[in-house]
């Protein structure tokens, strides 16, 4: 099997995932300048309330096809999270927007909480398994295999993007979302309902993030009600890698992290194996002939390459690579 | 002697009193204590960094997990290693630190919600780290976490042991309570100095207003990470003695749950208030003994079995507490004496 | 008289747009020097760059003989340049006086050990911060407010205080930033008053103003920017009868 494409291949997949994620966050940073720090809790109550349709779905035994019914948990997902958006903005963000700048961080972090204990009471502490229902066929590409999952999570994310730049860049609404990102003050003398346009932004980044929340869910199968928050973190972590404010650069940002986070993982092991220095198999002579490895950092600290991948971001290049700057403005 | 000072004496005595009236209403009472005690020392010590300086600092409980991590390994059959907590204490508060100044180098010139969000992704570092540390080479034991840690140890004193003194048996909590009495006054000087000081002033200042602190002199970087630095440290004294009191640390008690329940003390408390912050923490530490004996009960009784987990409820009025605090009180519910004019006036302006 | 401050050759370009141009000027001890233009023209970017809160593109500036260090804007405070901000920034919950006293950070430095441990050198330095405190507000006719939260002065004294917050710093230049802006006439003329007595004390001051009539009565010297280009500098009577200046400026907006 070729490791390299098969890991670009799982890259590409979670990559789309924290693309459609990280495009909620930049959204909202590009209206308020404010981080959305429950978008992750949005994207988790989207998978669990996509598993509770399907699991009912299934359980009444009706003969639709599984894609039916996958996409009416994604059509039952999508108006409950852009509520929560909605009640986000409301109750976490307007009130405080003239505030200072921790508040509303404040009030965010409290509504999280609030929101992952809710789904904990409502789907329970322990991991839902998705229902595996689509048939998983693999197709085999140059020595590598992709499912058709990973198919339709590439290509929806695709579409999706398109989708949301076509919004953005050619409908009056999107246009008036930019012009709210440029400038608050100018976009209302215009006539821009800026209140209206920030929580419209809102619910449209819950919308995505309720989409991206069923791919977790279908991909990985499985739900939880802390999942939210190492996603939110990655899916940030991506777009301040894009430039946090860019749309494109949310997209890419996303896609380079899945692909850095497949990669390192595939990857860490063999390079971090002390067996391979000749001073550190000499030390340890006897644990490599016993087991022929000893793994420094395995693929469990997956977890650690987004972060590492915003600490080196904001550390050499804090505008991210399309976006504009974030330190301290005058 | 004036009233303050009786206040004052009264108050000493009370809480010198306090573990030996709890003892005899049962030992449990007297570990709630000391965990409060706790708690409140943590708080006043994420009170320099979010309430002084006004840097949102997500992962506070990264830092207690390396003060309590660093006595562990330093005092256990672990690595058979049993220094005295005169030597263990201040490495704990000097690895904390030096964690905080690493991490808030890169991050402090930023805006401060990118600070809140690599701390939050900081505090997840330090537990998969926690977790997976035990292969190749077993440092940190991983899930499993550490066991028989040394007790606190003065002189022979044994603070796990009961003694008699003055024919008053002084249980091993109830002598915790003294060392953790004794640390939390230092941490409430150490704040209320602070607070007037001209580091502290510096601190404010770029609370307030940055571009000004700076074009009036003062290096807003540097001074920063010291806010940074120094709250780490106090959470790492504070790790070591939660390692010691407990004699088990793993990975599991360090999870962000923790260092939201810190931060909203200091919320609810009011922010740079030291007073506000101690009757926050007090106030947000008895939470769940309260929901413990009250809701449980209740709920058995009304429906015959649990509905809703006292923990699950704790951390639902956490979130709520910070949302309705920011929201109606921002100042917090003892918020400085400075700010209380202003609340008033905030009235005053909406009636 | 002695030059205290050189710039040459600042420039700056924000995107497309050239803020500054090969912007020379030299300022000399104990003047009150005055640099005004039209809308746009680059005064407070060059005040930020000269300032250290932007990054210029080109040039250097000598202050007190010495290349001045533009990094960071407390690097420039320390060199002895003290500033105030066209829409006033103080700190709003920190009373009067306290808003002085953060301003002779850079003049002392007790540290964290210090204020612990209430050393002796710690509480002396701490005394003094006070005592100087007091004195500037003072100076700038404010004591009777030092214990009242900054937001909640006047905007005339809020003026005030920021004056008193930068010259705590120990300036040799004080640069003011359109401090009549929004003024009315007695607060104004009190102004007027306040800067000629920080002359007659010694020291030097950069006035950024759009009121003319303010910069020409009170001023030494002024320079005249427009289109981010230096196009006139002298006494003002020189200055007001320069053709270009009054084609560029006082044409369109002083009669």
């Amino acid at each position: 099997m070729d490791i390299l494409l098969q890991q670009i291949i799982n890259g590409l997949t979670t990559g789309s995932v924290y693309a459609i994620v990280a495009l909620g966050y930049t959204m909202v940073y590009g209206v308020i300048q404010l981080i959305n720090f429950a978008h992750g809790e949005v994207v988790m109550i989207g998978a669990m309330v996509a598993f509770s349709v399907i699991m009912a779905v299934v359980g009444m035994g009706l003969p639709l096809p599984p894609v039916v019914i996958v996409l009416g948990g994604v059509l039952a997902a999508i108006p409950v999270c852009m509520a929560i958006g909605y009640l986000l903005e409301r109750v976490a963000y307007r009130p405080l927007r003239h505030a200072p700048r921790l508040a509303p961080l404040i009030t965010a972090i409290g509504m999280s909480i609030v929101l992952q204990h809710l789904a904990l009471l409502i789907w329970g502490r322990d991991p839902r398994a998705f229902p595996q229902i689509m048939e998983n066929t693999s197709h085999a590409i140059g020595g590598a295999a992709i499912s058709s999952v990973q198919i339709a999570i590439i290509l929806l994310s695709v579409a999706m993007m398109a989708g949301l730049t076509w919004f953005v860049y050619r409908t009056k609404f999107g246009i008036a979302i930019r012009a709210t990102a440029e400038d608050v003050r100018v976009a209302a003398l215009m006539g821009v309902d800026a209140n209206r346009v920030i929580a419209v932004t809102f619910v449209i980044a819950a919308a995505l993030g309720a989409v991206a929340g069923v791919m977790v869910g279908t991909y990985y199968g499985i739900a939880h009600y802390t999942m939210g928050f190492i996603l939110g973190l990655k899916a940030f972590s991506a777009a301040v890698l894009g430039g946090i404010g860019n749309l494109a650069g949310a997209m890419l940002g996303g896609i380079l992290l899945g692909l850095v986070e497949a990669l390192g993982a595939g990857y860490i092991g063999e390079f971090t194996d002390l067996c391979q220095w000749p001073v550190a198999r000499d030390l340890l002579a006897e644990r490599c002939m016993a087991d022929g490895h000893v793994v420094l950092f395995g693929s469990n600290y997956q977890d650690v390459f987004a972060f590492l991948v915003l600490i080196l971001v904001l550390v050499f290049r804090p505008s991210g690579l399309l976006g504009e700057r974030v330190s301290e403005r005058a | 002697m004036n009233r303050k000072t009786i206040g004052f004496i009264l108050v000493a005595l009370a809480l010198l009193a306090l573990p030996l009236v709890l003892t005899q209403v049962g030992t449990a009472w007297v570990r709630i204590a000391n965990l409060a005690i706790l708690f409140v020392f943590l708080s006043l010590g994420l009170n320099i960094v979010v309430g002084m300086a006004g840097l949102l600092d997500l992962g506070y409980i990264a830092f207690y997990a390396v003060g309590a991590y660093v006595w562990a390994l330093l005092a256990s059959p672990h690595f058979g290693l049993h220094l005295p907590f005169w030597v263990i204490l201040p490495v704990g508060a000097l690895c904390a630190c030096v964690a905080g100044a690493v991490l808030g180098a890169p991050t402090l010139r930023l805006r401060g919600d990118y600070l809140a969000i690599v701390t939050l992704g900081f505090g997840e570092i330090v537990r998969i780290f926690m977790n997976n540390l035990s292969a190749p080479f077993n440092i940190t034991n991983g899930p499993k976490g550490i066991t028989r840690i040394d007790g606190f140890s003065v002189g022979g004193l044994d603070f796990r042991a009961t003694d008699t003194f003055l024919g008053i048996d002084f249980t091993g909590p109830a002598k915790y309570y003294y060392v953790l009495l004794l640390l939390l006054l230092g941490v409430i000087i150490v704040n209320l100095r602070l607070q007037k000081s001209r580091i502290g002033r510096a601190w404010v200042a770029i609370r307030e207003d940055e571009v000004a602190a700076k074009a009036a002199g003062i290096n807003t970087r540097n001074v920063k990470l010291l806010a940074f630095a120094m709250g780490a440290s106090f959470g790492g004294i504070a790790g070591g003695m939660f390692a010691a009191m407990q004699g088990f640390v793993s990975p599991e008690s360090f999870i962000l749950h923790e260092s939201i329940m810190v931060l909203a003390m200091v919320v609810l408390g009011g922010m740079g208030n030291v007073w506000g912050v101690i009757a926050g923490a007090l106030l947000l530490s008895f939470v769940p003994e309260f929901l413990r004996y009250t809701v449980e009960p209740v709920q058995k009784a009304l429906f015959g079995h649990l509905l809703v987990e006292p923990e699950v409820l704790r951390m639902l009025i956490f979130g709520a507490a910070l949302v309705l605090t920011m929201r109606f009180r921002p100042a917090g519910l003892w918020p400085e004496a400075r700010h209380q004019k202003e609340m008033g006036e905030m009235k005053e302006a909406d009636a | 008289m002695t030059v205290l401050l050189e710039a040459r050759t600042i420039s700056k370009k924000f995107g497309g747009v050239q803020a500054l141009k090969d912007v020379s000027l030299t300022i000399r001890r104990s003047e009150i020097y005055g640099l005004i233009g039209p809308n746009g023209a680059g005064k407070t970017t060059f005040f930020n760059v000269l300032t250290g809160l932007y990054a210029r593109d080109a040039g250097e500036v000598m202050f007190a003989g010495k290349p001045l260090e533009l990094g960071s804007p407390h690097q420039v405070a320390q060199a002895g340049i003290a500033r105030t901000f066209q829409n006033i920034r103080l700190f709003g919950n920190m009373t009067a006086l306290e808003n002085v006293m953060v301003g002779r950070h850079v003049r002392t430095q007790a540290g964290v050990f210090g204020a612990i441990l209430r050393t002796a050198a710690q509480r002396a330095e701490e005394a003094a911060i006070r005592r100087r405190a007091e004195e500037l507000l003072h100076y700038v006719g404010i004591a009777h407010r030092a214990g009242d939260l900054a937001r909640h002065l006047s905007y005339g004294d809020q003026r005030r205080l920021e004056i008193a917050r930068a010259l705590a710093t120990e300036p040799q230049l004080l640069a003011l930033d359109e401090p009549a802006a929004g003024m009315n006439a007695t607060e104004t003329a009190a102004l007027r008053e306040l800067v000629e007595g920080l002359r007659a004390d010694g020291l030097t001051v950069l006035l950024i103003e759009h009121d003319v009539k303010l910069v020409m009565g009170l001023c030494d010297r002024v320079a005249v920017l427009d289109y981010g280009e230096k196009i006139a500098e002298d006494v003002p009577a020189v200055v007001r009868a320069d053709p270009k200046v009054i084609e560029a400026y006082l044409g369109t907006s002083a009669h």
